[in-house]
């Protein structure tokens, strides 16, 4: 069986942030659910909050090429 | 130059795209130094965006027309969203220059994988992030230390407030680690990744789809159904390009703000 086990490695670091943006996108949906004014406030949060728990998942991927 | 035939390897296989394809020849040369397209790139996002802020402002009238309107548009977005509420009413007001510039070059850059013919994002180089990066590390400190002093700023960046001074050996040490080292590489990674990624993810479609049609078979169904995920990939990656610079240009402002922030 050929392949490479970098991406072994990135299938499982990307387990970590896939659940992190549910958690984040969960809770976002439920801030506006309660109060439909705050989408707003609550997108910019939504959003940093992604990035940041994305990042690890694209920091696995380019290091999984690099490395 | 023949695409078709550097993607079959020496066994017939399929070549996919690497590391490689980031290494580009040299466009010219002056002296002893190689000018490359990324370079070329970089100074083109410069300065045009230079000359659409610049041309915006010229007229100044107050009945705005189309160009300064676009112009008042885009300050705005950052002014407000960045600068009056992550870096607070007092003194955003200094820092809106280098926001703005830095978003609006971070934007055009990353935009410059999906403009037809450049086709490169240059924060693919990880060199030229970790040079933005480090230009933000010097900014937030500098003005930390500026406005707290040396102590008063390590000690607002490191010691946690609310904290049993029990705890502190191990928490300062990791404050520290996390504020003040890792902050600029994890900026200037999270902007690379995401581009280097993005742009790997393009070339795999396109080339791919190359490769499958030329070797029959399936390969005509695959192959354009390939280049029809490659234009959705591609719609995803211009969501990506956006993000990326406005998360860059957020994480900069909630940097300076955090060290601008009065003692707890």
């Amino acid at each position: 069986m050929n392949g490479n086990l970098n991406m072994i490695g990135y299938g499982l670091a990307a387990i970590g942030p896939g659940v992190g943006i549910g958690l984040i996108f969960a809770a976002y949906i439920n801030g506006v659910a309660r109060q439909p004014e705050a989408q707003g406030r609550l997108q910019a949060i939504a959003i940093l909050g992604f990035a940041l728990a994305e990042a690890l998942a694209i920091i696995g991927i380019a290091l999984a090429f690099v490395l | 130059m023949n695409v078709a035939a550097s993607l079959v390897r020496a066994d017939g296989g399929f070549e996919a795209p690497g590391p490689s394809i980031f290494d580009l020849p040299p466009v010219f040369s002056i002296g002893p130094v190689d000018v490359t397209k990324p370079m070329l790139l970089l100074v083109l996002a410069a300065l045009l965006v230079f000359a659409f802020f610049y041309a915006a402002a010229r007229q100044r009238s107050m009945v705005p027309g189309k160009l300064q309107y676009a112009g008042e548009m885009a300050y705005g977005f950052v002014r407000n969203g960045l600068g009056r509420d992550i870096i607070g009413s007092q003194d955003f007001l200094r820092f809106m220059p280098y926001l703005t510039a830095l978003f609006f070059f971070v934007l055009l850059n990353n935009l410059f994988a999906t403009i037809p013919v450049i086709q490169f994002p240059t924060f693919s180089r990880a060199g030229m992030v970790y040079a933005l990066a480090g230009l933000s590390w010097l900014i937030y400190n500098g003005v930390g230390i500026q406005k707290h002093g040396f102590l008063g700023y390590l000690k607002l960046q490191t010691v946690p407030a609310g904290v049993s001074k029990v705890m502190w050996p191990l928490l300062i040490p990791l404050e520290f680690l996390s504020n003040i080292l890792v902050r600029p590489v994890t900026l200037a990674l999270r902007l690379f990744a995401n581009m280097f990624a993005g742009h790997i993810l393009l070339v795999l479609f396109s080339t791919g789809g190359l490769y499958l049609l030329q070797h029959g078979g399936i390969g005509y169904v695959a192959g354009p159904l390939a280049w029809v995920l490659a234009v959705a990939v591609a719609f995803l990656e211009i969501l990506v390009q956006f993000l990326q610079a406005y998360v860059f240009a957020l994480l900069n402002a909630m940097y300076i703000s955090g060290a601008l922030a009065d003692e707890h």
